[in-house]
């Protein structure tokens, strides 16, 4: 059993979405779906486990062995990321079935769950395979599911988020597959460890550096780098709360993992940082991102906006991180990815006991909101200082990371960006705590109870996670550093 | 003119991804953009299937006497990409479907402007 | 006694984080909430001075709880110069209590169990930031205190309050974030350490231009210093009820601002490498623009709390100016100035606290001819300017003299200059409020005849005028006996001195 787990982690949501249609209630579909959500979940604890003390995992699906048959490869980074993706998921799913009631009507809920799980295992499928061509066709898995959830949102302007989604993210997949075909037309091979072992041979081909532009541009897309985020604030905004939650939590970090992927285990650091200039490219594009999506962030009405606009910063950092290319950097971005899943997680689920409460996630209907519901709105407060980077959370972690990362590259001046970029999270996180706590209630309004612990337990689940992992910093670097490590250790 | 004539399924793929892509972005009927992103994505399939052709090969199937076939990975792939492209063509018009019943509306441009009316609305509203 | 001075350590920080559970838990009961408040402080002040009998006694003690990240631990320890602004906080804190049950019932304010608790988070951190025993800790402990005290500050809840929030908050925050802890990383990656160590932490070998610089970051960083041009903040969060201007904006705030200050100048620094980083003398005559400008400013100031406000920047100079100078009796004159502005400073807080609670008098010009319905608040004044000014029979005196000795002895001229000038302008803007109050006739007498001006303006409430008292009194007493303090501000170099002797 413990033999097959690489491929059960993609499987058990997979069989389990269509399975729910036979359930039909609500209510089981409900306890289904986070049953196989565990048990990924479960199943990415004991691979990581696996991992960390034995070494990476090769698991030939079928029994053909590769490069012929379809390896499952699990190393050390994709048993990270599975983690971060299937916990969230997990506790996301908890607050699900309270959070759909008011959102979605009561005969979609079930499809509701079959498209959560597909996108699930769309996603971990992407980080567990070994085999290039099967990453397309689980980045689509996980985007189809993913715009029907958006197209689900109350709003009709879902329905338009949603199809510019679909545009987008359709564009993106198809220019990773030409990148894919070009790699495979030099190569002949479409499996992860043979290409690295063929493309050195070829890397200097001007068909090799248009397959990486290709994949990259398309990652990007995907990842919503500025100046591609175009499509992420408003899918944000409008799909269901819960689906914000956790799309904000994991898709950008399924994107980042591929750019690491590929960046360093398939084209290798050699080709990727000396060919071509991407160090200098994605620096700008990250510092703009940080700094920009800030500023927008700071002016936006809608508290879903805000946060989004905050996601496409953070993404920023985490692609400077990237750009140091030094085991130092890639660590902080990896830790970053696990420290901003867990920050997002936490204000996008305090977020969803605001829409079941208030209905609205407008700034100003949020005022006076800190006595009515103070659990919830102390979430925020958390995870905004988290966002920050305050010391004692996870915020702090990886900013202290990524800041370390640049000094010892001996760019001081973008240390210092990083720590003023922070300062813009300031402005807008304080803007929503001082409209909560600071700001009579508006007349006439109903005051409102405290959520319901459904929605309250994964919230603070995901909050204290924030504090503890800003505490007890040794799971996430020791893991994230070992997998930076092993990756600039296995392309050098 | 080897370049033009010996590479000509690349600049067939070239000219179709091109035409795609413009359709896609100049056009702001909905539906037109879903034929444009198919033709895009069409274009990478021919991309796919020319690359797997070899010269002076027959079809992979086994047959006595002939020892050069074609590879037929790239048509296999292609196949699942060809679903996939199904399936986003087929979610794309469904929510067109849904844009239509709540805007009334297909084209971008006036979608856009109703949800920027939407938003003015509601800070009326606020004030 | 039945804890080890380890654990009182820790008591000091935790109990009044834990006694915040208590104030909550009592807030339908005022009495037994201050009780709580009351006995909390009292437990702590004697834990502190527990500490200190004990670090007397020569003992070590040092208190690690957890590490965050390799080589960046949460831990405490006790020396000399935390242990004076522990004893001073811990004491003050004590009497503020007393003094706001006063303050806070004759006003009537609301939210009187926020106002509680965030005070008794703020004095927690102020512990953890005496008694840390590297900068991260320190770098918390500063931020909490920060963020515990901005819902004091914006307590009154008007539109005035919440912009004097932004600005306190804006400027604490921005500057510890883009500087401070750029200038802590820059520290950790150039030493490899952040444990704060006698004579430095810096390899001997170290670029001084770069720790120049950083040295720049960390006195622009440490905003709760008040350096100009940072020092907004200050008068910004006046707008705070008056005991919170007291005890925080005299005593924690500030002075955890300036102790951070000297703590890295000492210990992160040295003061032997601080005489040679070239930005030092820059830094020295932005510290003396500080003082001079600061006390212009005063003067011009009607609103007493802001002119005190300001005072405290100028005087904040003076500390920071002792750092600077890296000399012995540079470092005594500044730990000693802690403890003597804090007595003084927080004398004329309560006493503009309790003017505005019995007259409802805020500015200066309205307070001619108080004194004779408010002798014992206007005495105290007196005593609170002559300890700020410098001149005897009161605490200040000791610490200016000591101050102007460093600057003859590392013949800062100009600074010495700006000093004498500062001493003027502080008999200039202090001065003549306590002289008017007893000496001129009541405006209001003149204006709208004998009837009005005889409005019941009485003393203060007693637990007012206890604390005033209290606060008055221990300026006088550190003229006379300023020993312990002296043995204490000089303990803090000893080891140092014997390091310079090998």
């Amino acid at each position: 059993m413990l033999v097959h787990l690489p491929i059960l982690q993609v499987i058990v949501p997979l069989i389990a979405a269509p399975a729910c249609l036979i359930l039909r209630r609500p209510k089981l579909v409900w306890l289904f779906a986070l049953f196989a959500s565990s048990l990924a979940f479960i199943i990415s604890i004991l691979l990581l486990q696996q991992v960390m003390t034995a070494g990476t995992i090769s698991y030939e699906l079928g029994g053909w062995s590769p490069p012929w048959g379809i390896e499952y490869r699990i190393d050390k980074l994709n048993a990270f990321i599975a983690l971060i993706i299937s916990g969230i998921s997990t506790v996301v799913l908890l607050a699900a079935q309270t959070s759909i009631e008011k959102e979605i009507p009561k005969d979609k809920q079930p499809l509701f769950y079959i498209l959560y799980l597909l996108s699930l295992s769309g996603m971990l499928g992407i980080v567990t395979t070994g085999d290039a061509f099967n990453v397309f066709v689980f980045l689509e898995i996980s985007s189809l599911s993913a715009y029907s959830l958006i197209a689900l949102g109350k709003d009709r302007r879902a329905l338009w988020a949603s199809f510019q989604y679909l545009i987008m993210g359709t564009i993106g997949a198809t220019f990773i597959l030409i990148g894919i075909g070009l790699m495979y037309q030099m190569t002949g091979t479409l499996n992860m460890a043979d290409l690295a072992v063929r493309l050195p041979e070829v890397a200097e081909t001007r068909t090799i550096t248009t397959a990486y532009v290709f994949f990259i541009v398309g990652v990007c897309l995907k990842l919503a780098l500025f100046p591609l985020h175009f499509w992420l604030p408003n899918a944000y905004a409008y799909a269901p709360s819960i689906v914000t939650a956790f799309f904000a939590a994991t898709s950008t970090k399924v994107a980042a993992y591929l750019l690491i992927r590929f960046t360093f285990s398939i084209f290798g650091i050699s080709f990727s940082f000396t060919t071509l200039p991407i160090e200098t490219m994605f620096l700008v594009m990250g510092l703009l991102g940080i700094f920009i999506a800030s500023t927008v962030a700071i002016y936006q009405d809608n508290i879903k906006h805000v946060f989004a606009y905050s996601s496409v910063a953070q993404v920023g950092y985490m692609i400077v991180g990237f750009s140091l290319s030094t085991p130092a950097g890639l660590t902080a971005m990896l830790l970053h990815m696990f420290n901003h899943a867990l920050m997002k997680g936490a204000l996008f689920m305090a977020l969803v006991a605001i829409m079941y409460r208030v209905g609205s996630s407008k700034i100003n209907d949020l005022q006076g909101l800190g006595r009515q519901m103070p659990l919830t709105v102390a979430a925020i407060v958390v995870g905004g200082l988290s966002l920050i980077g305050v010391p004692l959370t996870v915020g702090f972690v990886s900013k202290w990371y990524l800041v370390v990362a640049a000094i010892e590259k001996g760019w001081w001046w973008l240390a210092g960006l990083v720590l003023l970029g922070s300062l813009l999270a300031v402005i807008y996180v304080w803007r929503i705590v001082e409209t909560a706590y600071f700001k009579a209630p508006i007349l006439g309004q109903q005051p409102v109870k405290e959520a319901p612990m459904a929605i309250l337990v994964p919230v603070w689940l995901l909050v204290s996670a924030n504090v503890y992992f800003g505490i007890d910093t040794r799971f996430s670097v020791e893991i994230a550093a070992s997998a930076a490590k092993s990756l600039f250790g296995v392309a050098q | 003119m080897t370049m033009i004539l010996g590479l000509y399924n690349y600049w067939v793929v070239i000219v179709l991804m091109m035409i795609g892509f413009y359709i896609i972005i100049a056009h702001g009927h909905l539906i037109k953009k879903i034929i444009g992103l198919n033709i895009f994505q069409t274009s990478v399939f021919i991309f796919y299937i020319s690359v797997g052709k070899v010269e002076g090969a027959t079809a992979p199937i086994w047959q006595e006497g002939i020892i050069l076939y074609s590879n037929p990975l790239p048509h296999v792939l292609i196949l699942t990409a060809i679903v996939v492209g199904i399936a986003t063509t087929a979610l794309g018009l469904a929510l067109i479907i849904r844009i239509k019943e709540a805007y009334g509306v297909i084209d971008e441009d006036e979608i856009q402007a109703m949800d920027n009316q939407a938003m003015v609305n509601q800070d009326k509203e606020h004030q | 006694m039945i804890f080890s001075l380890e654990t009182l350590l820790q008591l000091c920080i935790l109990l009044p984080i834990f006694a915040t559970l208590f104030i909550v838990a009592f807030r339908r009961h005022p009495n037994l909430r201050e009780a709580v408040s009351l006995a909390t402080s009292l437990c702590v002040f004697y834990a502190v001075v527990t500490i200190y009998l004990g670090l007397d006694a020569g003992e070590t003690i040092a208190v690690h709880w957890l590490q965050v990240l390799p080589g960046l631990s949460l831990s405490f320890s006790v020396e000399p110069l935390g242990m004076i602004f522990a004893l001073i906080a811990s004491f003050l804190w004590f009497v503020t209590i007393i003094y706001s049950i006063g303050y806070m019932r004759g006003h009537n304010e609301d939210h009187q169990t926020r106002f509680f608790c965030c005070f008794a988070i703020a004095i927690g951190s102020v512990m953890g930031v005496a008694f840390a025993d590297n900068l991260f800790t320190l770098f918390i402990f500063y931020e909490v205190l920060t963020l515990s005290t901005y819902p004091l500050v914006t307590h009154a809840g008007t539109d005035a309050a919440k912009k004097g929030g932004r600005v306190y908050l804006g400027i604490l925050l921005s500057t510890s974030v883009a500087f401070f802890l750029f200038a802590i990383l820059g520290t950790w990656v150039i030493a490899g350490t952040l444990d704060f160590t006698q004579g430095g932490v810096f390899p001997v070998d170290a670029n001084t231009t770069l720790l120049g610089i950083i040295l720049v970051l960390f006195i622009f960083g440490i905003g709760k210093a008040a350096i100009m041009p940072f020092h907004r903040w200050l008068p910004a969060a006046m707008v705070a009820p008056t005991p919170v201007s007291a005890l925080l904006h005299a005593v924690a705030v500030v002075k955890a601002g300036v102790f951070t200050v000297m703590k890295v100048g000492m210990f992160i620094f040295g003061l032997d490498l601080l005489i040679v980083l070239p930005t030092t003398q820059f830094l020295l005559y932005l510290a003396g623009a500080s003082v001079l400008l600061a006390s212009f400013v005063a003067m011009r100031q009607d609103n007493l709390k802001a002119r005190l406000a300001y005072s405290t920047v100028s005087q904040l100079g003076y500390i920071t100016i002792g750092v600077l100078l890296a000399t012995s009796s540079g470092v005594i004159a500044s730990s000693m100035n802690i403890a003597m502005h804090a007595f003084g400073k927080i004398t004329l807080f309560f006493c503009a606290g309790a003017i505005l609670v019995a007259a409802h008098k805020s500015n200066i010009s309205e307070m001619r001819g108080l004194g004779r319905q408010m002798p014992f608040t206007m005495v105290a004044f007196f005593i609170g300017s002559l300890s700020i000014i410098g001149l005897p029979p009161t605490g200040g005196t000791w610490s200016k003299w000591y101050l102007l000795m460093a600057t003859l002895e590392t013949d800062q001229l100009i600074i010495m200059v700006i000093l004498m000038l500062s001493s003027l302008l502080n008999i200039a803007y202090l001065m003549p409020i306590p002289f008017h109050a007893f000496f001129s006739i009541s405006p209001a007498k003149n204006e709208h005849g004998v009837a009005t001006a005889k409005v019941q303006i009485k003393e203060a409430p007693t637990a007012s005028l206890i604390a005033i008292g209290i606060a008055a009194l221990g300026c006088l007493v550190l003229f006379i006996y300023p020993n312990p303090l002296y043995e204490l501000a000089s303990a803090i170099l000893e080891p140092q001195q014997s390091t310079h002797g090998n």
